[in-house]
C-alpha cells in the first residue's frame, strides 16, 4: 500500500527550475532513499514533503491527505504522524538531551511528569544513547550522539512515518554503520516506513529496500537496487559502477 | 631555479626565450619587461620554451594570454616547444579557457542599468511584501493568543521577561542617570546666565519625562534585545531548529515571536519608568550641586509644574516602540539566509531599522499629540 505518493511535483525557484514531473510512491513499512548528485534537488523534495516548502506544481499524498492546499488541522495531525531527522540533528539548543525528547510529550498529551520521564529513557536507550547524556546540554555532545538524540526526539510520539535527512553524513564509518543497524532494527520493531536523502553507498546497499534516483530535474530511475544498473543515467553510471 | 627570460630582435622576427622555471612568482616582472619591447616592426613573434624546466598553471595562462594578445595585434604567433608536460599543462588551460569563455559570454545581458535598477526595486518591494506578511501572521497569532487564556505561553514570556526587562534594568538605569546628568549640566550654565536657576526643574522634568527617558530606554533595549532576538532567532534558522520545530508542529510564532513581543511590550513601559526616575535623579543631583537647589526645593517645585500628563505620555509611548523594536528583531533574524554572515548583516540592519522606527515613531507621536494640545 503507498503511504506517499509524489505526482508529478515540479519545483522552480525564481529562474531555476529544479523539479520537472516527479513521480514516485513509497509503500508501507519500506526504507527508501532519495538518490542522486548534489544540487539535484534531493533535499528539496524531502522538505516539500514535511510541508518546509512549497512545491509549484503537482502535488504530493502522505497518509492519504493532499498537501497541496492542506488545512491548518490536517497539516497539524500529520506533523505528530511523522519525525524528521535533520542534517545535524537540529535540537534545541536552550533545552537539555531530556527536555528536547520530552517536549512533543509535554507540548501534545496530558501525561504525567513521571510518565513522560520513563517514556523518554526508553527512547534514549533505544537509540542507544547513553542515559548520562540525558542531561547534557547539545552543545555538550558529539556529532553521533547529536544525530541518535535528533532521532530520539523524532520517534518521541511514535510517528508511522519516519524522515532522515543525510542520516549517516559527518559520522566516522563505525558509527555510521550502528546508525544503519539502528534504522534496520527500529524498521522491524515499530513497522516504521523510513524515507531517507543518502550519499552513503555502504549505507545505501545496507538500508535502503527501494529507491529513486532524480538527475536532471526528473527521476531517473525507481525500484530496487538491483536493477539499478539498467538506468542510462550518467549519475548511476557512475556512482554505482 | 632561477628563470630567464632573454628576446632577440631579427628583422620582422622576434624570438622571445624563457628558460629555468616559468612560476605565478616570475611572470609579472616577465610581462613588465615585454611591454618595454617596440613591436611596430614585428611581425613575427616566437615564444621559445625548449629551455624551459617547469610551467605551472598560473605561468601558462599567462604565455596563451600573451598569445592570444599579440595575435589580435595581427601578429603571427607561435609557441615552440618539444616538452610533453609543458606541452599538457598548456593544452589544460586552453581547454578550460575555451569552456570558461563560453560560459561567460551567455552571461553578458547583465549590468544593464534600468533591468539592474528594476530588479532591485522589485525585491525591496518583494521585501516589503514580506515584512507585511509577517506582520499580519503576528496578528493572527495574537488573536488566536487572545480568544483563550489557556493558549498564552506564560513560561515563555516570564522567561524573556527576565531575558530583556529585568536584566536590562541595570544599563537602562546607568544610561538614563547619566542622560539626566549631562543634560542638567549643559543647561545649568545657561540658566545662570539668566538667573532662572529654578526653571531648570520644568525643563528637565518635562525632556526627561516626555522625550528623553523613552527615547534613552527604547534605544539601549533596541542595541541591547532587539540584536539578541535578530542573533537567537537567527542562528535557530541555521542550525535548522526552526524548521524542526515547523515539523514537529510547533508554530515559531507562537513559541517564539509573539512571548517575545508580549513580554517587550510588557517589560518597556516598566524600563521607562525607571529610566525616569533615574533620569530625574541624575538632573536633581547637579541642580544641588551646580545651582545650589536643594533636594526638597526640587521636588516641591516638580510636584507643582511638571503635570502628571506628561510622565503618562513617555510610558505610553513604551508599548508602541517595544512593539517595533521585537517585530524588526524578529523578522530580520526569520529572514537570515543559510550563512552566518548574514547573521551579522541582518543584525546591525535589524538594530539600525528598529532605531530608526523607533525616531519616527516618536515624531508623530510628538505632531500628533501637540496637535491634540496634550
Amino acid at each position: 500500500m503507498s503511504i506517499i505518493s509524489v505526482r508529478d511535483i515540479h519545483t522552480q525557484f525564481d529562474e531555476k527550475i529544479v523539479h520537472k514531473g516527479l513521480n514516485l510512491d513509497i509503500n508501507e513499512g519500506e526504507i527508501y532513499g532519495l538518490l542522486g548528485p548534489s544540487g539535484c534537488g534531493k533535499t528539496t523534495l524531502l522538505r516539500e514533503m514535511v510541508l518546509l516548502q512549497e512545491f509549484t506544481h503537482g502535488n504530493i499524498t502522505i497518509l492519504d491527505k493532499s498537501l497541496s492546499n492542506i488545512s491548518q488541522v490536517n497539516a497539524q495531525s500529520l506533523r505528530r504522524d511523522w519525525g524528521v531527522l535533520f542534517q545535524a540533528g537540529a535540537l534545541f539548543s536552550s533545552l537539555s538531551i531530556e527536555e528536547n525528547i520530552a517536549l512533543p510529550l509535554v507540548e501534545y498529551t496530558d501525561l504525567s511528569l513521571a510518565m513522560i520521564n520513563e517514556i523518554v529513557k526508553f527512547k534514549i536507550n533505544l537509540v542507544g544513547l547513553k542515559s548520562t547524556a540525558a542531561k547534557l546540554y547539545p552543545s555538550q555532545i558529539s556529532g553521533g550522539m547529536k544525530k541518535k538524540a535528533g532521532l530520539a526526539r523524532a520517534l518521541a510520539m511514535d510517528p508511522k512515518l519516519l524522515f532522515l535527512d543525510e542520516p549517516t553524513s559527518g559520522l566516522d564509518p563505525i558509527s555510521a554503520r550502528e546508525f544503519d543497524a539502528l534504522i534496520l532494527k527500529l524498521r522491524d520493531m515499530l513497522g516504521l516506513t523510513v524515507v531517507m536523502v543518502s550519499h552513503d553507498l555502504r549505507s545505501i546497499y545496507d538500508t535502503l529496500d527501494r529507491v529513486a534516483i532524480i538527475d536532471e530535474m526528473k527521476i531517473a530511475y525507481e525500484g530496487t537496487l538491483g536493477d539499478v544498473t539498467t538506468s542510462s543515467s550518467d549519475f548511476v553510471k557512475t556512482f554505482f559502477k | 631555479m632561477a628563470s630567464n627570460l632573454t628576446y632577440n630582435l631579427q628583422g620582422d622576427k622576434l624570438s622571445i626565450k624563457f628558460s629555468g622555471e616559468l612560476t605565478l612568482y616570475t611572470i609579472t616582472t616577465f610581462h613588465k619587461q615585454l611591454q618595454t619591447i617596440s613591436f611596430n616592426e614585428v611581425s613575427l613573434i616566437a615564444l621559445d620554451l625548449h629551455e624551459l624546466v617547469y610551467l605551472d598553471t598560473a605561468a601558462a595562462i599567462f604565455l596563451i594570454k600573451l598569445e592570444e594578445e599579440y595575435n589580435t595585434k595581427s601578429k603571427k604567433t607561435r609557441i615552440l616547444c618539444f616538452n610533453e608536460k609543458i606541452l599538457s599543462t598548456l593544452k589544460l588551460v586552453k581547454m578550460q579557457r575555451t569552456i570558461t569563455n563560453s560560459e561567460t559570454k551567455t552571461n553578458d545581458t547583465k549590468g544593464l542599468f534600468l533591468k539592474s535598477s528594476i530588479i532591485r526595486i522589485n525585491k525591496f518591494f518583494y521585501g516589503f511584501l514580506l515584512f507585511m506578511e509577517f506582520f499580519g501572521r503576528v496578528f493572527m497569532t495574537q488573536s488566536d493568543h487572545l480568544e483563550s487564556l489557556n493558549n498564552i505561553r506564560y513560561k515563555e514570556i516570564a522567561f524573556e521577561l527576565n531575558e530583556s526587562a529585568i536584566k536590562a534594568i541595570g544599563i537602562v538605569a546607568l544610561t538614563s542617570f547619566l542622560i539626566g546628568v549631562v543634560v542638567a549640566y549643559q543647561s545649568a550654565y545657561q540658566l545662570k546666565l539668566y538667573g532662572a536657576n529654578i526653571f531648570i526643574v520644568d525643563m528637565l522634568g518635562i525632556s526627561i519625562l516626555r522625550e528623553l527617558a523613552p527615547l534613552i530606554t527604547a534605544i539601549v533595549i533596541a542595541g541591547r534585545s532587539g540584536s539578541a532576538f535578530t542573533a537567537q532567532i537567527g542562528a535557530m534558522k541555521i542550525t535548522e531548529e526552526l524548521d524542526a520545530m515547523k515539523t514537529m508542529g510547533f508554530d515559531p510564532f507562537t513559541f517564539l515571536v509573539i512571548p517575545k513581543i508580549i513580554a517587550l511590550m510588557i517589560a518597556m513601559p516598566i524600563l521607562i519608568f525607571i529610566a525616569d526616575i533615574m533620569g530625574i535623579f541624575g538632573g536633581m543631583i547637579v541642580s544641588h550641586i551646580d545651582l545650589g537647589i536643594s533636594y526638597e526645593l526640587f521636588l516641591d517645585r516638580f510636584r507643582e509644574v511638571v503635570d502628571v500628563r506628561h510622565f503618562f505620555i513617555g510610558i505610553i509611548k513604551g508599548p508602541f516602540f517595544a512593539f517595533l523594536i521585537a517585530s524588526i528583531g524578529i523578522y530580520r533574524g526569520l529572514i537570515v539566509k543559510n550563512d552566518t554572515q548574514s547573521i551579522g548583516l541582518n543584525t546591525t540592519k535589524s538594530v539600525v531599522e528598529s532605531i530608526f522606527a523607533v525616531i519616527v515613531c516618536d515624531a508623530l507621536f510628538s505632531i500628533a499629540l501637540t496637535n491634540l494640545g496634550i
